[in-house]
């Protein structure tokens, strides 16, 4: 067995009054792929905040990667590579600037830039304002940014939104299972897919109001579970 | 999405992400909020015609030739300090809006890189504002020519735009986090801007007399270093916890 990646014990978190994380338990090995299920505003985005240490957990004790959240979140920073909703991008920037600056924050050369923006298909459009490009355009170029560090631990929120066929089969080596030098590369990804997200996850959470409503291993769970949670 | 292929070699991160030095994250920052702005033109522009359309207005509401002594020092350090409330409250607008702070807070970088950063991109947009704005105010208001009391007159402004560039970043790192900044900025900002002002304002009025221009007034210089000071650290002390969730 593995070393987990993630350890988290009764984790909750609010916003206000309302309950965005309920008791959340689950522990994940190092390698593995724990994908998450839930209708919108079940919590999904919330954990993979509280994961990235953008967001404290309220209760509970949350370990990422060995270190304990939020006392040591400065242990698990540049270790952990995070695809929101959001591309965490300037607009106004173009793509290569975009990745020129993250690399900086990440004391990473220029090569790694080249290879991304090649790997995703932009060196093209590399010198345009991101402002100018399609939704697809730049969820290419934040899936660069996001793995442009070669994280441990990849967060993904729902990482093939506006993406086409195409560029979701040029993105595969990037983020999918075994990308990355590291091959007990740790993935948590937050899908509405029960086909790819099965397809994809060692450990399946499915997540209702903030409680968890399922949580197994990837291969003892069927589709109609899953459907169940968005009923 | 036509035409995009896949890459012919397996992609390999080159070297593992690292610490990087707070002055090279400064520098990284630095550059990044100058060509958004190079690219935006949202800020300095605004902030210069403000000051200049400001002093137009003084120009022609005192009907009068020329301003000296407290009144002129007290037009120019008023407009300058409104004028940099516009500049103020766009700081930290792009990071706050398209996820530049989450980006920035997942990095193994010194959180205070950006206090420095930001305060000085502010620094460098009030000395640019300033190269427009006090020759718009010599030639719309001032009688005498400017000339003899320009080192006076910088050393006061450097001193004022410190200490505006370090409170105007804190005030900032507040309000972007709430729903009505552009409101909150200049409430909480104003207070503590005022001794500036007056610090500034008085610094000069002496080199603004037309009839017997004497040296700035020393005290208030010194008055305005300190302020800078104590503000400079307190907001490299809170500035952390700003951005903490």
């Amino acid at each position: 067995m593995s070393a987990a990646a993630l350890e988290v014990e009764g984790l909750s978190r609010h916003y206000g009054e309302r309950d965005a994380l309920s008791d959340v338990s689950l522990s994940l090995a190092a390698g593995q792929t724990l994908v998450v299920f839930g209708p919108n505003g079940a919590g999904k985005t919330t954990l993979l905040r509280v994961l990235a240490t953008l967001l404290r957990p309220h209760a509970g004790s949350v370990r990422v990667l060995g270190a304990s959240l939020p006392g040591e979140a400065w242990a698990v920073r540049g270790r952990v590579g995070l695809l929101g909703h959001e591309p965490l991008l300037y607009r106004e920037l173009t793509a290569r600037e975009n990745l020129r600056f993250h690399a900086r924050l990440y004391g990473i050369g220029e090569e790694r830039v080249r290879e991304l923006l090649d790997a995703v298909a932009m060196t093209g459009r590399a010198s345009e304002p991101l402002r100018t490009l399609s939704r697809g355009m730049v969820q290419r170029v934040a899936v660069a940014r996001a793995v442009l560090h070669d994280p441990e631990l990849l967060l993904l929120d729902e990482p093939h939104s506006n993406l086409d066929p195409a560029a979701i089969e040029l993105v595969a080596p990037l983020i999918g299972a075994g990308a990355g030098t590291d091959p007990r590369r740790t993935r948590v990804i937050c899908s509405h897919d029960p086909t790819g997200g099965l397809a994809e996850a060692d450990v399946v959470l499915g997540l209702r109001a903030g409680r968890p409503a399922l949580l197994r291993a990837a291969v003892d769970v069927d589709h109609d579970e899953i459907a169940e949670l968005y009923r | 999405m036509s035409g995009v292929q896949a890459p012919e070699r397996p992609l390999q991160a080159t070297r593992p992400a690292q610490a990087v030095g707070l002055w090279r994250t400064v520098g990284a920052l630095l550059r990044k909020e100058l060509l958004v702005e190079l690219r935006t033109l949202e800020s300095v522009p605004a902030m210069s015609l403000f000051a200049v359309t400001t002093f137009v207005v003084f120009h022609f509401a005192l009907n009068r030739n020329s301003v000296e002594g407290d009144l002129a020092a007290g037009i120019l350090w008023v407009t300058l300090l409104f004028a940099a409330i516009l500049g103020v409250n766009r700081l930290f607008v792009a990071d706050a809006d398209q996820g530049g702070f989450d980006a920035f807070l997942l990095a193994p970088v010194d959180r205070s890189a950006m206090f420095i950063a930001k305060a000085l991109t502010l620094l460098a947009f009030l000395v640019v504002l300033e190269l427009v704005a006090v020759p718009a105010f010599a030639l719309l208001l001032l009688g005498a020519p400017l000339g003899p009391a320009l080192p006076g007159l910088l050393a006061s402004l450097a001193l004022g735009d410190l200490g505006v560039a370090v409170i105007g970043t804190l005030v900032a790192a507040m309000a972007v986090q709430t729903r009505a900044r552009d409101l909150l900025g200049p409430l909480l900002g104003l207070p503590l801007f005022v001794p500036i002002v007056i610090g500034g304002a008085r610094a000069i009025s002496p080199l603004l007399v037309q009839a017997h221009p004497a040296a700035p007034a020393a005290r208030w210089l010194l008055t305005l270093g300190l302020y800078d000071l104590v503000f400079g650290l307190i907001a490299y002390a809170l500035f952390d916890f700003l951005l903490e969730d």
